[in-house]
């Protein structure tokens, strides 16, 4: 634990060197956001491989989630959404730290008062009671993204086998969660309680990925059917997604860089 | 005569001084939506909805412009010739996949939220995909073209954040620059698809 606490530090050290320092007078500062918000190009430094793990992946995905997505679908519709809503409150457990860490206490505070409502009134959050009482749904929050507003960059996207796309950065969110940063990881996998088992926690990432998997069944397939290198379209919708979620945006455009756009004249 | 005359001189001053009606993108959206919608649920053979929607595209997509987009830095270097055969090899590409994309929905149901201007030549209309029995509720922001408010045209569509044209542009440029920077193994790979 203490090696990926280490090799945690060090990573973060040397992304945070790789940032840019924000200081001097105000033009300086605005040709470094314009040069932010046209950087968005992220380096993938091992095209080749990461191309044969998603091939791998793919595989996987054909003989695997894919079927047990189709078959999740016949579920009828409340089993689907209390399972979605459970795995969503359980997801509060990493939320509500990150929303510190970002400085949104008020987020915390309603995503800590959702989770306690709908674990014990919403039965294990089957049921999203919190709604009903006015705390309405926040988006999620991972120690990617906290990195992410911190000003740390993404580092070089690859391809985890199973897992799929990710960066430097997102990984080592992951990393942090591994490391006592998930309560739900704690009391499943790194202590022994006599209330939840190892397989807890394996069955509950598996059934999130079958539940995403299941959201976007018809959405990837037309994305396979319509892509000319599904691989670039696959990277291109993970950077642009995390982008968005680190600027905590809804307002997709203002994350888009429209240069390209303001060139292209046909009327 | 003179009444005539008359007539037709202040009908002629009419038509002068009423310049034409700009067109709201947000009832552009909703104008095609519902033509999409009539196509899409009506018991039309595949072939024919087909058909019909690629008018609507058509008429109503700056087909060449996301063309232009989706090839970057890459349409600088384009000679006469290479621009004229990616505009016909795009415009193929994108009404294949943009009808393909389409005709699985039987009656998509989708309202119009609200409009943003963000300069003289876009505005975002946002949109809500109504959910259904498979599907979740699903964002769409469509980016419109208003340079020319008579006719304004759509250049992208955001779907729950994703830049579609942003996608494509990506797409096109790893194809390019996987092959030394050479364009026409992006024209192959467009032919490919068309003959699919």
């Amino acid at each position: 634990m203490k090696k990926f606490l280490i090799l945690f530090i060090v990573v973060l050290v040397s992304q945070i060197v790789s940032v840019n320092v924000f200081a001097g007078s105000d033009d300086t500062l605005e040709i470094k956001n314009k040069q932010n918000k046209k950087s968005t190009e992220v380096k993938d430094c091992f095209e080749t491989v990461n191309r044969g793990i998603f091939a791998f992946n793919q595989g996987l995905d054909k003989i695997f989630f894919k079927p047990i997505a189709k078959g999740y679908k016949y579920l009828p519709k409340p089993i689907r959404s209390g399972t979605s809503n459970a795995l969503s409150n359980l997801s509060n457990v990493v939320t509500v730290p990150n929303n510190i860490l970002q400085g949104k206490l008020k987020d915390a505070g309603i995503n800590a008062l959702r989770f306690s409502i709908n674990s014990t009134l919403g039965i294990a959050g089957i049921f999203d009671v919190a709604s009903y009482y006015g705390l309405n749904k926040l988006d999620k929050e991972d120690y990617g993204q906290t990195l992410g507003t911190w000003g740390v960059k993404e580092g070089c996207y690859f391809v985890l086998p199973v897992l799929g796309p990710t960066t430097v950065r997102d990984a080592m969110g992951s990393i942090v969660n591994f490391s006592g940063g998930d309560a739900w990881y704690n009391v499943t996998v790194a202590n022994n309680t006599k209330y939840f088992e190892n397989s807890d926690y394996y069955y509950s990432r598996l059934t999130a990925g079958v539940d995403f998997r299941a959201k976007n069944l018809e959405a990837f397939e037309s994305l396979e059917k319509n892509s000319l290198d599904l691989y670039a379209s696959v990277r291109s919708l993970y950077l642009q997604d995390r982008q968005r979620k680190i600027l905590n945006l809804n307002e997709t455009t203002e994350t888009m860089n429209d240069d390209d756009w303001e060139e292209i004249d046909t009327q | 005569m003179l009444k005539i005359k008359i007539t037709s001189i202040f009908v002629l001053i009419l038509i002068l001084i009423i310049p034409l009606k700009a067109k709201e993108p947000s009832k552009l959206i909703t104008e095609i939506v519902n033509e999409a919608s009539i196509i899409l649920s009506s018991s039309d053979p595949v072939e024919s909805k087909i058909i019909k929607l690629n008018n609507i595209a058509e008429t109503n997509v700056d087909i060449n412009g996301i063309g232009m987009y989706t090839l970057g830095k890459y349409r600088k270097n384009l000679n006469e010739d290479q621009r004229i055969k990616y505009k016909k090899l795009f415009k193929s590409y994108f009404l294949k996949s943009f009808s393909s994309r389409l005709v699985d929905y039987s009656d998509p149901k989708i309202n119009v939220v609200s409009e943003k201007k963000l300069n003289d030549k876009y505005t975002i209309v946002s949109t809500i995909l109504e959910e259904t029995s498979k599907n979740p509720e699903i964002k769409i922001d469509w980016r419109i073209y208003t340079k020319n408010p008579e006719r304004p045209l759509i250049r992208d569509l955001i779907v729950e954040g994703l830049s579609l044209a942003r996608t494509q542009k990506e797409e096109f440029k790893s194809i390019i620059q996987n092959n030394d920077g050479n364009i026409n193994y992006l024209f192959k790979s467009l032919e490919e698809f068309i003959i699919k």
